[in-house]
């Protein structure tokens, strides 16, 4: 029945070489990743070496790529991601309050839960049709101009909304909603009950309860949640794509006040760089890779920021 | 407390004791010892779980570990196979011998160890396959690959755990389908298919209920026959009903190890008789 | 009652326990509706999503006729070719079902390998120390947008790796924006997903099974690929379904690096194009709003929407029974 003592000390040395070679090939394979990651980076930034300046940081998009820059793109983005959060990060966080500390377990909750969690997975051109549909075109709605005064100054906007900053924004909103959510959702879910019995205890109202008790204590995990969707959002090209943002322009939003910004064309980083890739001249490609290097270092400083806050409060808050 | 432990004889210092301290050496009542543990120690990072542990464990008889939890009888049992290596920052002093063999020695090959010591665990392990892929899966491993020898092999060991009755017509089913009693009683089937010489047991009945309690009880007599055992148990009725020998850990250390009938009638140290009469622990 | 030594603190509210209706209540009440129509957004989201799909493709209103009633669903299914920008408009989804299975195909084996093996790695063979460099790595590779992995494909893996290979090394021919470069940068974009779910599958094994494992003599192989593994089969089945789905939907890499020509085609050197290159071409190009291929759009993204909420559905599904085994 067993096997003879030699033969099972031989395939001893076979299994534990096996075991040996497998170890090295997880290894490699899960290295090879960061090898990857590397070559990216340094392939790319080599590309855009001699082409990042001030100037290129500063100036309009042109033909002539010396003449490129990203200036456009940069503001584009930059009011696209900051409106995006103005919309996504209340409604986000309050629909993960309702999911965690109101919802009762019965079947609404479980469609709202099942539908954020499928909505996350599903692709961003998708989101890009609806915006364009929904906030763009707004279903085919004539064409109307109001005019809001608001006391000191006025605003002047468009109905349905057009290839305008706030049509990117509320798609951006609502493709990064599920993201906010579900991560503020686990932020609360880390906040342990006793926080909130304590709360209770004195008589707090359930509002009272979260708003002084459990949102300062999920805070740091929900701004991660929310810094990292924002980021995934800055670098979404097709939804913007598919809502016809202008790739070409050479001004920035809030050219004519600042809170008319909303309501201007505009354009954003990726979508700059995926119209110098289609470029027919070869200069525009070391043009985008200089767009990329900006693309990343902002993506790196919204990701930095996320870690240090993650870091920062974990210090601090212990339970 | 005292550093070594006291023996138990059968009338005072008569006849030669079981265990003995670090200074003495003695041969042991039944038969030759199949583990031997001199002056071992065990830490987990910077903290002694065990000091100065000695004990000689005889071959072919069940030797009960019994004491309060955190005692370190478990860290004990499973320092008898290396289980502890899994765990990081752990690290043993003193001598571990199986068959007069260091298991510590750093030529000793952990796989080889653990195919002859066997263990069942507190709660059962069956790994999500059928039955019969679970019993074969040490065999199989070990490069046994022969359908119709591993077939005989899975209904011998099943038959030895007294499982082969409930289960031999759905060999394919799925092992999670079984009870808790079944299940406990497929692992120790699994542990004996690589035909192991010491099975380890931590508190394999302590999840179950008394009438499968009783069926694994029963089971650990009929192996004693063929296999060490070497059992942790917090249930003192079990330990009395099924050991010959048993030993007291406290706090880390082996307080007091004779055989079973003599430790529980008339225990050498204060700690044994408050323990076992239920005073602490 | 005694009543000589009054409550020195102040009374607020009413003193009575029976529920009244009180202005903290009503406000109690205002919120939990605020926060509950925030929860709906989601919803509301999803329910326009599908009704604006439908309404392109599907529904028949009054003065409005879908694209299935200008194209049948045979036709749709059917015809090899697709040319909605030619004088002979021909609507067969074909060509771009298959540019997006050769891109999905590709990308599943670049990625889920890769992914999984590194999963196995973080959980069952790093310490520590070593995870805590991975998991980052493995972050920051999931959090670059896909129009740089778009750029990487089309100016660094076809011109430098495919081409001196295949085309060099092999001879064939290989063109400048290829089914197979779309394919493995895909296959590196899903590989961080991969990797971080089926890690989490794999470390919710409980460790008593591997325990078990080591104590009837098994090595770390036996116990990662016949134990470890094999446990966590649905649950890792589940994140390479939620993988291919991410694939399937993938735009701008595709975009880039894998061309924009809809072919039927067993070549996955040549051009091709997908679903989701199609919508952003075609959006691009300023389709006229109500006219046929302008309906199209919709028509295909429809089913660009079903193959993947079904995909990420049955996968959640598996995740949750998953999840439910091992508590």
């Amino acid at each position: 029945m067993s096997t003879p003592h030699d033969a099972y000390a031989r395939s001893l040395r076979r299994r534990h070489l096996q075991a040996a070679a497998f170890g090295w090939v997880c290894s490699l394979a899960t290295w090879f990743s960061v090898i990857i990651l590397a070559v990216l980076l340094i392939a790319v930034t080599y590309r855009s070496v001699g082409w990042i300046s001030w100037d290129f940081l500063t100036r309009f998009d042109s033909y002539r790529p010396q003449k490129a820059g990203i200036f456009a793109g940069l503001m584009g983005s930059f009011w696209l991601i900051g409106l995006t959060a103005l919309f996504c990060v209340p409604v986000g966080v309050g629909a993960a309050i309702y999911l965690e500390e109101y919802a009762k377990p019965n079947w609404l909750t479980r469609v709202i839960q099942l539908n954020v969690s499928n909505l996350a997975g599903i692709p961003s051109i998708v989101f890009g049709m609806l915006g364009f549909t929904a906030f763009v075109r707004m279903f085919g709605l004539a064409q109307q101009q109001y005019i809001l005064w608001l006391g000191f100054t006025h605003v002047k906007f468009t109905v349905p909304f057009g290839r305008s900053v706030i049509s990117g924004a509320l798609t951006l909103t609502l493709l990064s909603l599920p993201v906010v959510i579900i991560a503020s959702q686990e932020a609360l879910r880390s906040v342990p009950p006793s926080i909130r019995h304590a709360a209770y205890a004195l008589g707090a109202t359930k509002w009272q309860t979260i708003r002084a008790q459990v949102l300062p204590a999920a805070l740091p995990g929900i701004l991660t949640g929310v810094i990292l969707a924002l980021s995934r959002a800055l670098g979404e090209t097709a939804p913007l794509a598919v809502l016809g943002a202008a790739t070409y322009i050479t001004f920035a939003p809030g050219k004519k006040g600042l809170l008319q910004a909303p309501f201007d064309p505009f354009t954003a980083m990726p979508l700059q760089i995926y119209n110098w890739v289609d470029e027919i001249d070869r200069k525009f490609q070391n043009v985008a890779a200089a767009g990329i290097v900006v693309l990343l270092v902002a993506l790196l400083l919204m990701n930095g920021s996320a870690i240090y806050i993650r870091h920062h409060f974990q210090k601090k808050i212990r339970w | 407390m005292s550093t070594a432990p006291k023996s138990t004889g059968m009338s005072g210092s008569a006849t030669p004791p079981l265990v003995l301290g670090a200074a003495s050496q003695g041969p042991a009542p039944a038969g030759k010892p199949k583990f031997e543990t001199r002056g071992m120690g065990f830490f987990y990072g910077s903290h002694q779980a065990l000091t100065e542990i000695n004990l000689l464990i005889p071959e072919k008889a069940v030797t009960a570990l019994i004491g309060p939890s955190g005692c370190g009888k478990s860290t004990y049992l499973r320092s008898l196979n290396r289980m502890n290596d899994i765990i990081d920052g752990t690290r043993v002093t003193g001598s571990v011998l199986l068959d007069g063999e260091d298991i510590y020695a750093p030529d000793v090959d952990v796989v080889a160890l653990r195919k002859r010591v066997g263990m069942v665990f507190q709660k059962s392990t069956p790994f999500p396959k059928s039955i019969f892929d679970n019993v074969a899966f040490g065999p199989r491993i070990g490069g046994l690959n022969k359908l119709s020898e591993l077939k005989d092999l899975v209904e011998h060991c099943l038959k030895q755990a007294a499982l082969w009755n409930e289960v031999k017509d759905r060999l394919r089913d799925s092992a999670m389908a079984l009870s808790g009693g079944q299940q406990q009683r497929l692992c120790i089937a699994r542990a004996l298919a690589t035909n192991p010489e010491v099975l380890l047991m931590d508190e394999p009945a302590s999840a179950l209920d008394p009438a499968s309690t009783a069926r694994i009880e029963d089971l650990i007599f009929e192996l004693k026959q063929n296999y060490t055992i070497v059992i942790v148990t917090h249930n003192m009725q079990q330990a009395a009903r099924i050991s010959e020998f048993t030993g007291f850990f406290c706090l880390g250390r082996l307080v007091e190890v004779g055989q079973t009938k003599q430790m529980f009638t008339n225990p050498a140290e204060k700690e044994t008789e408050d323990y076992i009469t239920g005073r602490f622990g | 009652m005694a009543q000589s030594a009054p409550n020195p603190a102040p009374a607020f509210g009413s003193s009575s326990l029976r529920k009244s209706a009180s202005w903290l209540r009503a406000k109690e009440m205002l919120i939990r509706g605020v926060l509950f129509c925030c929860a709906l957004v989601s919803v509301i989201t999803t329910l326009t999503i599908i009704f604006v799909l439908l309404y392109e493709s599907i529904l028949p209103f009054p003065g409005h006729s879908p694209f299935f009633a200008e194209v049948s669903v045979r036709d749709f299914l059917l015809d090899t070719k697709w040319t909605p920008q030619y004088a002979d408009k021909h609507f067969g989804i074909m060509p771009l079902v298959c540019g997006t299975a050769w891109v999905t195909f590709i990308s599943g084996c670049v990625g889920l390998p890769l992914g999984l093996v590194s999963a196995i790695y973080m959980s069952e063979y790093a310490g520590p120390r070593r995870r805590s460099v991975l998991k980052p790595v493995l972050e920051l590779l999931a959090g670059i947008p896909t129009i740089v992995y778009g750029y990487f494909g089309l100016f660094f893996v076809t011109p430098y790796v495919l081409r001196p290979i295949l085309h060099g090394g092999l001879g064939f021919t290989v063109g400048g924006a290829n089914a197979l470069a779309g394919g493995i940068v895909v296959g590196l974009m899903i590989m961080p997903l991969v990797a971080s779910l089926s890690e989490d599958v794999l470390r919710a094994v409980p460790k008593s099974l591997r325990e078990a494992g080591y104590a009837l003599g098994a090595t770390k192989f036996d116990v990662s690929v016949k134990i470890v593994v094999p446990s966590a089969l649905s649950g890792i089945l589940a994140s390479f379904l939620l993988a291919l789905s991410r694939g399937v939907g993938e735009t701008m890499a595709v975009t880039l690096c894998a061309g924009n020509l809809p072919q039927l085609t067993a070549n996955p050197l040549i051009p091709i194009q997908t679903m989701t290159t199609f919508i952003v071409n075609m959006m691009k190009g300023d389709a006229v709003v109500g006219s046929i291929e302008y309906k199209s759009l919709y028509a295909v993204a429809l089913v660009l929407f079903t193959v993947t909420l079904t995909m990420n559905y049955i996968s959640q599904l598996i995740l949750q029974r998953y999840r439910e085994v091992y508590q």
